[in-house]
């Protein structure tokens, strides 16, 4: 008898064992999946791009239709490089921001003042629609707003405010997440100090939380970088290096989209991709970096 | 009741009728009366949930950051009606000192000791901030533990000394009584005696208010009790009558340990 018991739980082990077995190895079998497509997409830029990548490729613009073709006849690289897309990228991005930080953080700063309040409530649904909104619906309002009513004429302030737009319920929603995270002491210490309640949050809550919400503010902007359809209704693109707001600009997502279009340039598309990507990329690790330092 | 105020002449803080309820009609402080004495520790007693807390944050008006809170009756603090104070003034006179020790994370030790006048934005030359910096940091017993690392963050430090941190910062003030909701109970036994003897040195010149759960920590530091049940006052006076001779049953129980 006990000899015979002490044989199933023998067997039992063995097949708990097994199973233990079998979902590490599905559970690792998933993470490559899931990790798998970014490795590819690195991988394939890499290959693709990496040989227009040059000084040039970050200081000048593109060249023609017919220099391209030429140069490709030659059997050489395309000359140029895509100069007007980073600045144009780099003018609208920083735009952008100016508008929705201030007002993202404002607006957390208020759904973290008033908790279950109507207005807050209201506030924070309206602003998780927003974030479902596709990316063209706010070029074209943007297209409205601004191309029609302000510049009278496609521009970067235009594409700002299409990328702001989006950004904004990113920044609110951190904010909120970020100031909720303080612990409640902190911020009666600064007032059982006689602190006014609006130099609390400036001087407190703000510092304490600052890397949380600086890594709200990184992952917007990287998330809105790639946008392209809505730059398309508004900032239209532009063959030269343009720092005016009301002017049309280009941007290094619509250069991909031209380069891909025209059979002479497609050339392009997989370096400007490569450096869209890593700048993608390196925000998101500075984000996280800062995050994970202050943990 | 009301020979226990009249046994305290001049006091620091005189306590009247004080009423504080969360939700209309459910009072967390009822009907409280009682006259603090000057340079003096006094210990606040009773069950959790009976209105401690409440009653402590009512004399730094600290509720008044709530909609919700309403409270009723009068407090006079070195002579001057609470209510008509400038909220820094009255914050300064009375300084608060959390459960958790609570430095502020991003201020070094330096600047969380002066951080009363830096959040406040008053101005001081730089020899004046030394000059606090080091007398309150002496005061609490942690200059010579972290006069060479003054520039560090405040949390860096252990949670007694983060504790006595966060007193240096209100003594740093010069405060007129020390609102202390129980300081000590996330602190070890080591930790704690350091915080106990130094309230015993602090009442030399402050009046220590001191929430405890603690009785026998009650019992070693505090001149003066106050025993509180369901929001009311049951029992005033000397520490020492109250532990040898309590007048009120309900005193008498929790003392011996009947309940809480
Ligand atoms: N923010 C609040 N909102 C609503 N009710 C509250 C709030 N804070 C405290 N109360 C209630 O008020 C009463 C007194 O609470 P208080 O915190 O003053 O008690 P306490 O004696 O300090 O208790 P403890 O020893 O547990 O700290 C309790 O019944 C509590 O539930
Ligand atoms: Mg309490």
């Amino acid at each position: 008898m006990k000899y015979q018991h002490k044989q199933i739980a023998k067997s039992k082990l063995k097949s708990r064992a097994l199973k233990d077995k079998a979902i590490r190895v599905l559970v690792v079998l998933l993470s490559v999946v899931t990790i798998s497509p970014i490795v590819l997409i690195i991988f394939k830029l890499i290959e693709k791009g990496y040989k227009q990548i040059s000084l040039d490729f970050i200081l000048k613009t593109p060249p023609n239709s017919y220099e391209a073709m030429t140069a490709l006849a030659n059997g050489e690289l395309i000359p140029g490089g895509i100069a007007n897309g980073i600045t144009g990228t780099l003018l609208m991005m920083v735009v952008a921001a100016v508008m929705a930080i201030p007002v993202g953080v404002v607006t957390g700063i208020y759904l973290y003042e008033n908790p279950g309040k109507f207005m807050a409530n209201l506030t924070r649904n309206i602003s998780d629609i927003l974030q479902g909104v596709p990316s063209i619906v706010l070029g074209l309002i943007a297209y409205i707003w601004v191309v029609k009513g302000i510049t009278n004429g496609y521009s970067a302030l235009a594409g700002s405010v299409s990328l702001a737009i989006m950004m904004l319920p990113m920044i609110v929603r951190s904010t909120e997440e970020t100031l909720k995270m303080i612990p409640v002491t902190i911020k009666e210490a600064a007032l059982a100090l006689g602190v006014p309640y609006y130099k609390v949050i400036l001087k407190v809550l703000i510092p304490t939380g600052f890397s949380g919400l600086l890594t709200g503010i990184l992952l917007g902007i990287s998330r809105v970088l790639g946008e392209t359809a809505p730059l398309m209704l508004t900032a239209l693109g532009s063959t030269i290096i343009n720092l005016n707001i009301t002017k049309p600009t280009s941007a290094v997502p619509l250069l991909i989209w031209e380069f891909y279009n025209d059979p002479n340039m497609v050339g392009l598309i997989w370096s400007s991709s490569l450096l869209l990507m890593a700048i993608v990329l390196s925000l998101n690790l500075i984000s996280k970096q800062i995050a994970a330092r202050t943990k | 009741m009301n020979d226990n105020i009249k046994q305290i002449k001049d006091p620091v803080l005189s306590i009247r009728n004080l009423s504080v309820s969360y939700d209309k009609g459910k009072y967390a402080v009822k009907d409280v009366s009682v006259d603090i004495k000057r340079n003096s520790v006094t210990a606040i007693m009773g069950p959790s949930g009976c209105g401690k807390s409440t009653l402590l944050r009512a004399i730094n008006r600290m509720h008044e950051l709530y909609e919700n809170i309403e409270t009723t009756g009068t407090l006079i603090l070195n002579g001057k009606d609470i209510k008509n104070m400038p909220t820094i003034q009255l914050r300064r006179m009375a300084g608060m000192v959390f459960q958790r020790p609570n430095p502020f994370p991003t201020m070094s030790i330096y600047d969380n000791v002066i951080a009363g006048y830096k959040l406040n934005g008053i101005s001081l030359k730089r020899s004046e901030k030394d000059e606090i910096v080091e007398r309150s940091l002496r005061d609490v017993t942690l200059w010579d533990e972290v006069k060479d690392t003054l520039y560090k963050k405040g949390t860096f430090l252990s949670g007694g000394q983060q504790q006595r941190l966060c007193i240096a910062r209100a003594l740093a003030f010069d405060p007129e009584v020390i609102l202390l909701d129980e300081p000590t109970s996330a602190l070890d036994p080591i930790a704690t005696a350091k915080i106990e003897d130094l309230l015993v040195t602090l009442k030399e010149n402050y009046t220590i208010i001191l929430v405890t759960h603690n009785m026998s920590q009650a019992a070693r530091i505090s001149d003066y009790s106050l025993f509180m049940y369901l929001g009311e006052l049951v029992e005033y006076g000397k520490t020492n009558d109250m532990f040898t001779k309590p007048r009120d049953r309900r005193t008498e129980e929790y003392l011996t340990g009947k309940f809480g």
